[in-house]
C-alpha cells in the first residue's frame, strides 16, 4: 500500500515529483533568488538549494504580497516548484497558485514537514486533497 | 460558492472578459478558503511593481487593457502600492533602462484600467482611512494589518491579482478576516520592555510575529505603558505582519475591538508569552555590525510619513553624509510633494541624502541596485526591511533614526 496523506481540497493540477521538505516558511519575495531558482535568504534552512521542479514540503507562507504575481512570473520562466505543500498557507499564497496555475495543498491531517522525506517521489492531487508517496526514500 | 445574479452575469462573460477572468480567479480562491459567497467591498489596493509582475505579469496587464473600456475599468475605487521605479531618481540608483520601460509598461496598463496610481503603502496615512466594519480589499501587508487592528477595517492579505479582481468585481470572497470568528485573540503576549524609538516599536513588531508565526493567528499584546503614535503603530504592524504574516492584532483599550483581553479572546485569556528588554536587546544584536562600512541607509519600509520626514530633515540639518554611503528616504507622492512644498526635501537633500517618490526600497530591484552599485551592508531603522532585504543580497542592521544618521553621516556604523 502507497503512503497516502489527505488534506484539504487544493489549486491546480495533478503533478508528480521529488520532494524538498523543511520545518521553514515561504516567500518568493523574501527567500528566493528568482533567477537563479534557489533559496537565497542565509537564515532559511533550504538556503543554496534549487526549487524548479521541485515538490516543496514547509510549514506556512509568510511575508509579503508579492508572492502572488511572483508564482505566475517563475511559472512563465519555468523556473518554479512543481507543487506546494503546506501545514497551512496565508491567502498570498492560495491567490498566486490560482493565478499561476502551481499545484497546491495544505491542511494535512498529519505535519507534512515531518512525514515526508527529501527525495521522496509524490503525486499531488489537489483536486482530491490527496498526496501520495510513490517512491519512499530509506 | 453563492453567487448573486450580477455575480453570475460577470461569470458568463457579460460584463467582459476580465471581469470574466476576475470572478473565476476569486471563486477558486474562495473555495480553497471554503468562503461562502462574495462580499462588497468599498477599496481595493494593488501591489504590482514590475519586479514582481515580470514580463508574464505585464503581459497580462495588457491583455486586459486592450479590452472596451467598459469591461476592463475597475468598478470600485481602486489604488496602488508603491511601484518598481520612481522615474525622477532611477539613473542615479544605477536601475537600467529597460527595467524602467517595463515599469513604464505596467503603469500604462494600469491607468488604462482605471486605477489610481497613488503608489503608497501607507494610504491610511494619506489618501483614506478606512472605517470600523469596512471591507475592502487590500494589498500590502502592513496595510491590511494596520487597517484591521487599528480602523477595524475588514480585509485579508490580497496579492496583486486578487486586488485587482477585486477592483474589477467590486467584491472579494468572504473567508479569513471578512469574518467575525477569525477576528478574536489566539495568543496573549505581555511586553514589558517599552519602546524608545519607531525602530523598537519594529522590534517588538517582529518579536510578536516570530511568536505568532501564522497567518491565522491574533495576538493580542498588553503591557505598553503609553499611547502610541500612528508612526510607532505603522512600524509595529508592518514587522509584525512581515515576521509573523498576521494580519491583526489587538491592544485592549487601544485598538477598537477589544476593551479589555477578555473581550478580545472572547472567553478567559491564556497564559502569556512575555517579551522582556533582553528579547528586544537580543533583536538588535543579531543584526549588529559594530564598526562596519555603511554602504547604503534605508529611510522606507512602511513610507515614510511628514512627521518622519521633518525629523530626518532636523537631524540632518547642517551635516553631510559620507561620500561613500547612499542615503535614500522613500515617501509617498503626497508626503513628497508636502516635503517640497514645506522644504523638507530641500533639508534632507542639502546633507546628501535622496527622498524618493512612490516608492519603497525593496520593492525597486533592490537586488540589481546592490549589484551595480556595490552595496552590501545596509543600515536601517526598519525591522521590516532587516527581514526581508536579506534575501536580496543585503547585510542589514537595525538602529534607530538617530544612530541611522549618525552612522551616514560618519560613512560607519557608531
Amino acid at each position: 500500500m502507497p503512503l497516502v496523506f489527505r488534506c484539504h481540497e487544493g489549486i491546480g493540477p495533478v503533478v508528480t515529483g521529488p520532494v524538498l521538505v523543511a520545518d521553514d516558511g515561504f516567500s518568493a519575495r523574501y527567500d528566493l533568488d528568482r533567477k537563479a531558482g534557489v533559496f537565497s535568504r542565509p537564515a532559511h534552512k533550504l538556503f543554496g538549494r534549487s526549487y524548479a521542479g521541485k515538490v516543496l514540503a514547509l510549514n506556512t507562507s509568510k511575508g509579503g504580497v508579492a508572492t502572488a504575481w511572483m508564482l505566475h512570473e517563475m511559472a512563465a520562466r519555468g523556473i518554479v516548484p512543481l507543487a506546494l505543500l503546506f501545514n497551512r498557507v496565508n491567502p498570498i499564497i492560495a491567490q498566486g497558485a490560482a493565478f499561476g496555475n502551481v499545484a497546491l495543498v495544505d491542511r494535512f491531517e498529519d505535519d507534512i514537514t515531518r512525514v515526508l522525506r527529501l527525495g521522496d517521489i509524490v503525486e499531488v492531487d489537489p483536486g482530491r486533497g490527496i498526496v501520495t508517496v510513490l517512491n519512499r526514500i530509506t | 460558492m453563492r453567487l448573486t445574479e450580477i455575480e453570475q452575469a460577470m461569470r458568463a462573460g457579460e460584463f467582459g472578459e476580465p471581469r470574466r477572468w476576475a470572478i473565476e480567479h476569486q471563486i477558486k480562491v474562495g473555495r480553497f478558503f471554503d468562503a461562502e459567497d462574495l462580499v462588497p467591498v468599498r477599496q481595493a489596493h494593488i501591489m504590482a511593481d514590475s519586479e514582481s509582475l515580470g514580463e508574464a505579469g505585464i503581459l497580462f496587464l495588457e491583455r486586459l487593457a486592450d479590452t472596451a473600456p467598459d469591461h476592463r475599468r475597475v468598478r470600485v475605487p481602486t489604488i496602488t502600492d508603491p511601484r518598481g521605479v520612481d522615474f525622477a531618481a532611477y539613473g542615479r540608483l544605477k536601475i537600467g533602462e529597460d527595467l524602467a520601460m517595463l515599469e513604464q509598461r505596467a503603469v500604462a496598463a494600469f491607468v488604462a484600467l482605471g486605477v489610481l496610481m497613488t503608489n503608497t503603502c501607507i494610504n491610511y496615512q494619506t489618501i483614506m482611512p478606512p472605517v470600523r466594519g469596512e471591507h475592502m480589499a487590500f494589498g500590502d501587508t502592513g496595510v491590511v494589518i494596520y487597517s484591521n487592528a487599528v480602523f477595524g477595517a475588514r480585509s485579508n492579505f490580497e496579492g496583486g491579482p486578487s486586488a485587482l479582481a477585486a477592483g474589477l468585481t467590486g467584491r472579494t470572497p468572504r473567508y479569513g478576516f471578512h469574518l467575525d470568528q477569525h477576528r478574536r485573540g489566539t495568543k496573549r503576549i505581555v511586553v514589558e520592555a517599552q519602546p524608545q524609538s519607531l525602530s523598537d516599536w519594529g522590534a517588538l513588531g517582529g518579536l510578536v510575529g516570530r511568536i505568532v508565526n501564522n497567518y491565522w493567528d491574533v495576538p493580542v499584546i498588553e503591557g505598553f505603558a503609553e499611547v502610541p503614535s500612528s508612526d510607532a503603530l505603522k512600524h509595529f504592524g508592518a514587522a509584525l505582519a512581515s515576521y509573523g504574516s498576521a494580519a491583526m492584532f489587538h491592544i485592549p483599550g487601544l485598538t477598537p475591538e477589544a476593551s479589555t483581553s477578555a473581550e478580545a479572546f472572547g472567553g478567559p485569556s491564556p497564559e502569556p508569552a512575555v517579551i522582556s528588554a533582553g528579547d528586544l536587546r537580543g533583536f538588535y544584536a543579531q543584526y549588529a555590525a559594530p564598526g562596519d562600512r555603511v554602504d547604503v541607509v534605508v529611510f522606507a519600509a512602511p513610507q515614510l510619513s511628514l512627521f518622519e520626514l521633518e525629523e530626518l530633515a532636523a537631524l540632518l540639518d547642517g551635516k553631510t553624509i559620507a561620500p561613500h554611503t547612499t542615503t535614500l528616504v522613500a515617501t509617498s507622492p503626497e508626503n513628497k510633494s508636502a516635503a517640497d512644498r514645506m522644504g523638507l526635501t530641500r533639508r534632507i537633500e542639502a546633507a546628501g541624502a535622496v527622498v524618493l517618490e512612490g516608492v519603497c526600497f525593496y520593492q525597486s530591484y533592490a537586488r540589481e541596485m546592490a549589484e551595480a552599485n556595490g552595496w552590501r551592508r545596509l543600515l536601517t531603522n526598519s525591522a521590516k526591511l532587516v527581514n526581508i532585504i536579506a534575501g536580496y543580497g543585503y547585510e542589514p542592521t537595525l538602529a534607530s533614526t538617530e544612530q541611522c544618521i549618525a552612522s551616514a553621516v560618519a560613512g560607519r556604523i557608531t
